[in-house]
């Protein structure tokens, strides 16, 4: 994926929308007559942000415990396994955020399920599929939680990663 | 903040709500009407349950949720540290104050394995900024002699809001700096 290049009012959109965007009948004719533009613009920035995958989704940031139950968990996997062992977690729809990091547990993710026991079962099948060994997280108090950030525009970015294909089953040995 | 407990806050509806904003609100003249369609509410009785949702505290932040790699920030550090447990809320705060921490908690131990119970997130651009700022925050703390681990996101093989339990779509992983 290249390095994205948005437009002056994608970044308007970026810098307003992730804290205060309008709980009102026509939101995006609210933000347009904020920055003086069409709701046809506002749309199209949008749309134009999701296909970058810039935006995830325009959607709520749920307080911890409030709605279901979740949990960061941790995988020691062999390195040869890795990519197949991402996709065995990944299978699960109530996985998110599965990240390799550089440290002898090296697969990291959250399950968030509609209720604790669902999140064990979710996790015990991970555990089961895998035969790896699990770390089980939950959170016991948030100090600062996803507030949305600000985005240093001008700082030079990273050169652009490579995009690595993942299998889409493990065979277990 | 302490933990919520859904059972005096969410009935059916709000929970039907809480899945139909799982795939994003829709981009449309009027996205709170076509979000209440399929679950027979109405836009107001959308919007006052939303308002009210974010007015308890139910919904932290309601808004574009910016997939951090995409606008270049590549780097990040999940900061853990083994911290007394009479000390944790104070370090936590001193975290959570710090302009360069996304997202600080407190988690479960899991000993012997998995000693940290305090978690700082850092996001940056590049990896040896993210490295710097790292190192100056745990000067800074006064966290020099705290036992700690840096762990920095290799591969990304998902990123999304919690699903609870709704299909999605699978993504490839991406290469993090």
């Amino acid at each position: 994926m290249a390095t994205v290049d948005l437009s002056p009012l994608e970044k308007d959109l970026l810098d307003i929308t992730q804290r205060d965007f309008p709980l009102s009948p026509r939101p995006y004719a609210t933000l347009a007559r904020r920055l003086n533009v069409t709701e046809e613009a506002v749309l199209g920035a949008f749309r134009s942000l999701q296909t970058q995958g810039v935006v995830g989704r325009i959607g709520a940031v749920w307080a911890q415990g409030a709605v279901g139950s979740s949990c960061l968990a941790a995988l020691k996997v062999p390195s040869a396994r890795l990519e197949a062992v991402a996709a065995t977690v990944n299978a699960h729809p109530e996985v998110n955020h599965n990240y390799e990091r550089d440290h002898p547990w090296n697969l990291w993710f959250v399950v968030a399920a509609r209720d604790e026991p669902a999140r064990e079962a979710v996790l015990d099948a991970i555990a089961a599929e895998t035969g790896l060994p699990l770390l089980r997280l939950p959170m016991e108090q948030g100090h600062h939680l996803d507030l949305g950030f600000a985005i240093d525009w001008s700082a030079p970015a990273a050169p652009v990663p490579v995009t690595v294909p993942i299998p889409v089953k493990e065979k277990r040995p | 903040m302490t933990l919520l407990s859904a059972a005096p806050f969410l009935d059916d509806l709000d929970l039907a709500l809480v899945d139909a904003l799982g795939t994003g609100l829709p981009l449309t003249h009027r996205p709170y009407a076509d979000l209440g369609t399929p679950l027979g509410l109405s836009e107001a009785a959308v919007l006052s349950r939303l308002t009210r949702l974010q007015d308890t505290g139910v919904i932290r932040r309601f808004g574009a949720i910016v997939r951090h790699r995409e606008v270049g920030y590549r780097a990040n550090a999940m900061c853990v540290f083994d911290i007394a447990d009479d000390l944790a809320a104070e370090a936590g705060a001193l975290l959570a104050a710090r302009p360069e921490v996304t997202l600080c908690y407190r988690r479960r131990r899991q000993r012997p394995e998995w000693p940290y119970n305090l978690f700082a997130m850092v996001h940056g651009k590049q990896r040896d900024e993210v490295s710097a700022r790292v190192a100056r925050m745990i000067r800074d703390c006064g966290l020099d002699s705290v036992p700690r681990a840096v762990l920095f996101g290799v591969r990304r093989f998902k990123q999304g809001g919690g699903c609870y339990g709704r299909p999605r779509s699978v993504t490839p992983a991406e290469v993090l700096s």
